[in-house]
């Protein structure tokens, strides 16, 4: 009896378990599986092939000494920072004007969100062509009787990031945008009669009552982008591919060449292995707040 | 006299939480049993369970005889009906009704004759080629009735399935249902919240609570003589006026403070003597009076008076409580009016006060 | 992220500031002038791209990228489509548009299908275990690509797909999975549970239930999920990379090798005109889907 009940129990649902095998499988085998591979074998000293020789963590003391390795990661913090404040900034900014009852609310919408359908590819090299030092921006504003104007950034290591940055805003803003819209609009529109009953100027309102409500939003927005931001490569390679000299590399575009064109997987596996870390850094707190107080059911 | 359906030593646990206990239930063929309780006492599980939707926890469940502890809803001769109507949006009303049939491979003609016979008996006739957003409440529910209707199935699951609709409409359908029920002499189970939907339609009731059965009755047993505090708190509205008091002389009256009302006629019989009882009475059952009779009314004085169209409900303090008695709308009664209540003590309910079983 | 696709749906709600009174009010120009500079950064570029792949390059080295073309031509988009030089050959982009579409197409079904079965056994077909799966799958998306690149390589050289369009299919349907479960997910669980009992009780199983209750009632969602693979699919670049070989290479590498090929003289306009070329597919999807494609990416936007 209890054995006709087991047997029966294991063929119950027996085509929902199979449906689930592409995701057990996904989940099991290349999420965890490929993400302890990778950690396991950055301890190793891989060349062209991977293999099971262990040299504890000389991959990472090569890694933090590697000049390029070292550039790639202040790039990253610098565009990561700029990146989110501007995005985020901007994105409220055009919110709050588009919240405004205003006309043609459609058509402004449409025109910020287009960039986000293409793709970073696309996005580098037309800003890489508006950023041309002979024939884009610089080119024109001597045309006008400026001779000296100089704004060359994908050509000076100094201010590549700023192309980029120029770049990386025009695709994404949008997007932060319509996120921010909908997290306004969400706002229970008694706030904002209270508000006004209460004689409170509506740039006040924005600023003292709406902004801390919608922290849930900033925060969700925060995450997507800096999700985004550690992702990081098309685009570069796209628009500056990581130049001049290694003026703008980014921690994926070293991973990419190390495993990919220098032979060297260990090393690559050992910088792979860093961009997770520094994701469980940004990820590791959210899913703390925003998972950790309440038991979900 | 065989039973449709035998539930046996049912237990469902939802991970460490006990929903269901030990469940014994027994359901006769052709019988109408109504599950009433709290929100939250099971019966939607009970129900679930009996459709083959939850896999239990242990115990066996038998419909007509046969094990169908394992099987696949489909395969238990069930139809269910439930609150949201649950019909596919994307299909007719006609669709509706033969998904059933078609996917247990009945022929196309046989799944006609079925369906126009079910549109008959619900009348929704002219609808069957509509799709469900555009009838109305209560047609949809007429259809998910048919829905069960056409599978010719023994045993109908009711949830809640008129809750969703108005007052009137309510009423309407429940007429409908008893006499569906008159005419199939199917078995039913039929699980409601509305205490008015349980008396009329019941043959038997089942009061839950906390997953347990407390009375199994029929409906005047379980009005008249509640097993236990619960069951007689829950039954009736407004509630039974409850008195907290000691039976003395050897259980010939009960004494609460000054009070005293003889036990005689009591329908429990000798109760003798205990320290803590309560005595049940409901508001239907004092008649208010100028007068006092000893041992036999409670004087109270008026608190409020709430008319509700065909009779009115006046709220008094007695006997060091506030208790509700029904009377008469015409009889208006300003608060501060000092009356008598008279108990009919063979319609009262004596329960012990510690394990709250009727005595 | 969960929030951010609920959050979304609202942004057709109606605006909330206070109406402006008089048409040229301070605080009217001020919305008006901020939206409209915002409006020349963001047309801009379109706007330099479509100008510049009309032109001929001697107009473009003596001219303003910005200026409209003295003489149209559409020479450039002619080259890009079919002459255009990678490192390797001179065929064109129309190359690497025929292998994006022999891509895409197997891409999005597979993992739509994949995915959408996920969810729905997610919501009504819980088994032992299967919320770990699906945390797992959620947190899936975040990790970087970068960590399972190489132990996907390796995957896929076992099966024999490395390299193959099938192996790139796969990976798409791999990496797809976790967003677009989490949209099937949240639909299907807007859906009664009755509905899906109802359906048990007529005898309907898993794979009957799945296509003939929940697919025609999901349409909208599956309109959503199409959307966010075809540009998603499209718009890769890494993927495309690692897992194909040249000649299967899709369109947006092609159009990277194109325009960043260091040999030969740079031809701005036939760049551009494959740059836009590139970008048609996406931007037809977005212009076509309006507010559905709003919808799609809150939800990809996990996906970074
Ligand atoms: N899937 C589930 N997982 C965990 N607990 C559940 C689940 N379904 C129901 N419960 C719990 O089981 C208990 C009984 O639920 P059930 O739906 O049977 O109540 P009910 O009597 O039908 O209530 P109502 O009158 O509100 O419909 C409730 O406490 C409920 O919280
Ligand atoms: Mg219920």
């Amino acid at each position: 009896m209890a054995e006709a009940r087991r047997v029966n129990r294991m063929w119950r649902n027996m085509n929902a378990k199979i449906a689930a095998i592409p995701m057990v499988l996904t989940t099991l085998v290349v999420f965890v599986g490929g993400t302890f591979w990778t950690v396991l074998y950055s301890f190793t000293d891989s060349k062209l092939l991977p293999r099971e020789r262990f040299i504890g963590f000389d991959q990472y003391e090569r890694l933090w000494s590697n000049s390029r390795w070292l550039t790639s990661i202040e790039n990253l913090m610098i565009y990561g920072v700029l990146s989110l404040v501007f995005t985020i900034s901007i994105g409220f900014l055009l919110a709050v004007a588009m919240d405004q009852k205003i006309r043609y609310e459609d058509t402004f919408r449409t025109i910020m969100l287009y960039p986000f359908a293409l793709s970073f590819i696309v996005t580098g090299l037309v800003w890489q062509w508006i950023l041309n030092p002979e024939f884009g921006i610089q080119s024109i504003v001597r045309s006008l009787g400026w001779e000296t104007f100089t704004f060359n950034p994908l050509n000076d290591p100094k201010l590549v990031l700023y192309g980029l940055l120029i770049a990386g805003l025009w695709q994404g803003t949008g997007f932060v945008m319509c996120l921010m819209l909908a997290g306004l609009r969400g706002i229970d529109e008694d706030i904002w009669k209270a508000a006004r009953v209460d004689g409170i100027p509506t740039w006040k309102t924005y600023l003292l009552i709406i902004l801390p409500m919608m922290r849930p939003v900033f925060i969700t927005t925060l995450v997507i982008v800096a999700a985004g931001i550690i992702k990081l490569y098309d685009l570069v390679v796209a628009q500056t591919s990581g130049g001049p000299g290694t003026a703008s590399q980014v921690p994926a575009m070293y991973v990419y060449d190390y495993m990919f064109q220098a032979q060297n997987l260990g090393q690559g596996f050992a910088a792979s292995t860093m961009m997770l870390l520094t994701v469980l850094i940004v990820l590791i707190p959210w899913a703390y707040l925003e998972f950790g107080g309440k038991k979900h059911g | 006299m065989t039973n449709s359906i035998e539930v046996k030593d049912l237990t469902l646990n939802f991970g460490s939480v006990s929903v269901l206990k030990n469940m014994n239930l027994n359901v006769a063929e052709g019988e109408f049993v109504v599950l009433l309780g709290p929100s939250g006492c099971g019966k939607s599980t009970l129900l679930n369970c009996l459709a083959g939707l939850l896999e239990i926890t242990d115990g066996q469940i038998f419909i007509k005889g046969k094990n169908v502890t394992w099987a696949e809803p489909n395969e238990r001769g069930i139809g269910m009906v439930f609150q949201s109507y649950a019909l596919y949006p994307q299909m007719t009303v006609r669709g509706n009704l033969s998904f059933g049939l078609k996917n247990a491979k009945v022929p196309r003609d046989e799944i006609e004759k079925k369906v126009a016979r079910a549109a008959e008996i619900l009348q929704i006739g002219p609808l069957l080629d509509r799709k469900p957003a555009a009838l109305s409440g209560g047609q949809r529910q007429r259809v998910a009735i048919g829905r069960a209707l056409v599978r010719d199935v023994d045993v109908f699951l009711f949830d809640e399935p008129l809750s969703n609709l108005d007052a009137k409409l309510r009423s309407e359908l429940r007429v409908e249902i008893k006499r569906l029920h008159a005419q199939l002499k199917n078995t039913m189970v039929y699980v409601t919240h509305d205490q008015i939907e349980a008396l009329t339609l019941a043959d038997r009731i089942a009061v839950m609570r906390g997953g347990i059965i407390q009375q199994l009755a029929a409906p005047q047993e379980i009005y008249n003589r509640p097993a236990n505090l619960f069951v007689a708190g829950f039954i009736g509205s407004p509630s039974m006026n409850f008195l907290h008091g000691a039976t003395i002389d050897g259980g010939q009256a009960f004494q609460l403070g000054d009070l005293k009302l003889a036990l005689a006629g009591y329908e429990g019989g000798i109760v003798g003597a205990r320290d803590k009882v309560i005595l049940g009475l409901r508001p239907e059952h004092l008649v208010v009076q100028d007068g006092a009779e000893p041992g036999v009314t409670i004087p109270a004085m008026v608190e409020l008076d709430e008319p509700m169209g065909a009779d009115s409900l006046v709220w008094l303090q007695a006997a060091g409580t506030q208790m509700s008695v029904r009377v008469p709308v015409e009889r208006r009664m300003a608060p501060g009016t000092k009356v008598h209540l008279k108990v009919d003590m063979s319609k009262a309910s004596l329960f012990d006060a510690g394990s709250e079983v009727r005595i | 992220m969960v929030d951010a696709t609920a959050v979304l749906t609202r942004t057709d709600a109606e605006p909330r500031g206070t109406k402006p009174k008089r048409a040229l009010s301070g605080r009217n120009i001020m919305i008006y002038g901020t939206l409209f500079v915002f409006s020349l950064y963001y047309l801009l570029p379109l706007w330099v791209m479509v100008m510049t792949s009309l032109k001929g390059m001697p107009e473009i080295r003596m001219g303003n990228i910005f200026a409209p073309p003295v003489e149209i031509t559409f020479e450039p988009w002619v080259k890009a489509w079919s002459q255009a030089c990678t490192g390797l050959n001179c065929d064109g982009l129309s190359r690497g548009f025929w292998n994006s579409v022999r891509i895409l197409i197997p891409s999005v079904i597979l993992s739509i299908v994949v995915a959408s079965v996920n969810g729905y056994a997610l919501t009504f077909w819980k088994f032992k275990g299967s919320d770990i799966f699906f945390t797992i799958l959620i947190f899936g998306a975040f990790i970087p690509y970068q960590v399972m690149l190489y132990p996907i390589v390796i995957l896929l050289r076992e099966m024999g797909l490395y390299g193959s369009l099938w192996g790139l299919v796969l990976v798409h349907t791999i990496f797809g999975m976790p967003i677009l479960t989490l949209l099937f997910r949240n639909y299907f669980s807007t859906i009664p549970e009755e509905l899906f009992k109802a359906a048990r009780v007529d005898g309907a199983g898993f794979w009957s239930i799945y296509a003939k209750i929940l697919m025609p009632m999901s349409l909208p969602i599956f309109v959503v999920a199409i959307i966010l693979q075809v540009t998603g699919i499209w718009n890769d670049f890494l993927f495309g990379v690692v897992y194909t070989k040249p000649d299967l290479y899709p369109m947006t590498v092609q159009l990277n090798n194109i325009v960043n090929s260091v040999q030969g003289v740079k031809e701005y306009n036939v760049n551009m005109a494959a740059t836009l070329l590139t970008g048609l597919v996406p931007l037809f999807i977005y212009f076509v889907s309006g507010k559905l494609f709003v919808r799609g990416i809150a939800a990809g936007a996990v996906k970074g």
